[in-house]
């Protein structure tokens, strides 16, 4: 079997910081990666959008993604309190969470896995290094890879 | 990387684990695998008991692949206890299989596994995979302490 590209991947990205987030569109964008990504401002809008709640009720343009990039650091809800509604919720608990974090802390590494993260991504520092992240999160998460059906 | 990472592969099928250990090689990745044959010996392995209590021999693994169909102890069962009775959550605990059922994928990801693969069944795609995971876990992963 050579490895495949499961059927589109789609990505939310929950980061208050939206250059961070144009910096992970355009290195999507010009690898070619196979991704479809969308993207939220912050804990609060995150859980909104899992839930397909008020701005997000349109699957349609807003679909159940097969995976949450989750910064740690955001407004209103925080990455934690995002991951804790996840996992407590039924229908929301087997959606894979990895986190995209500028801290390299161990309390929060830990935390964060304890919380249940599926795996814990550190922000590179340059254009180069996110290339190369973004590549094996493509590779890894996209092509060989299965997530469970969503909603 | 520096130092050599542990890996755990829980399969009871003696031939595949070599290739999969072949691949390893191949790829000239310092990683070494450590083999267990069914879920029991996976979960002696984990918690060093007899006869895996040798740390230095059988240091406790960076990660674990675990295979769904095996005798004694399924990967499920492996699953549910390593989250649970054991609470080992921070151990990321990868899922080969034959299985591509829906059914199983669930059933593993709200048991608490990290991540769900196929087993490719060339050595080509076994090769891949070996570089894709070492690439994502042991050069970009942060592990906890």
């Amino acid at each position: 079997m050579a490895p495949k590209l499961n059927n589109p991947v789609s990505i939310l990205i929950a980061d208050d910081d939206a250059q961070d987030t144009m910096l992970v569109q355009l290195a999507v964008k010009r690898a070619a990666l196979g991704l479809r990504l969308d993207s939220v401002a912050d804990g609060a809008e995150a859980i909104d959008y899992l839930m397909g709640r008020s701005q997000y009720a349109d699957r349609q343009s807003h679909p159940f993604p097969s995976m949450l990039l989750l910064d740690l650091k955001m407004p209103r809800l925080s990455g934690f309190d995002v991951l804790q509604y996840v996992r407590g919720q039924s229908g929301l608990r087997q959606l894979p969470v990895v986190i995209f974090s500028s801290s390299d802390d161990p309390k929060d590494i830990q935390r964060a896995y304890n919380e249940g993260a599926n795996s814990y991504l550190c922000k590179p520092h340059s254009n180069e290094d996110l290339s190369a992240l973004l590549r094996a999160l493509e590779e890894y998460w996209c092509k060989f890879n299965h997530f469970p059906s969503g909603h | 990387m520096k130092k050599s990472e542990h890996i755990l592969l829980a399969k009871d099928n003696e031939d595949y684990a070599l290739l999969l250990q072949r691949a390893i090689e191949t790829a000239n990745i310092d990683a070494n695998l450590q083999i267990v044959r069914d879920g029991q010996e996976a979960i002696d392995y984990l918690t060093g008991a007899e006869p895996y209590a040798d740390r230095t021999r059988h240091p406790f693994p960076k990660l674990v692949l675990l295979d769904l169909k095996m005798p004694r102890m399924d990967g499920f069962e492996v699953l549910s206890a390593v989250r649970q009775r054991l609470g080992f959550t921070r151990l990321p605990v990868i899922v080969l299989t034959n299985s591509d059922n829906p059914a199983d994928i669930k059933r593993a990801y709200e048991l608490g596994a990290t991540s769900y693969f196929q087993k490719p069944d060339s050595l080509e795609g076994l090769d891949e995979m070996i570089h894709v995971l070492h690439a994502y876990w042991l050069k970009f992963n942060h592990f906890p302490d």
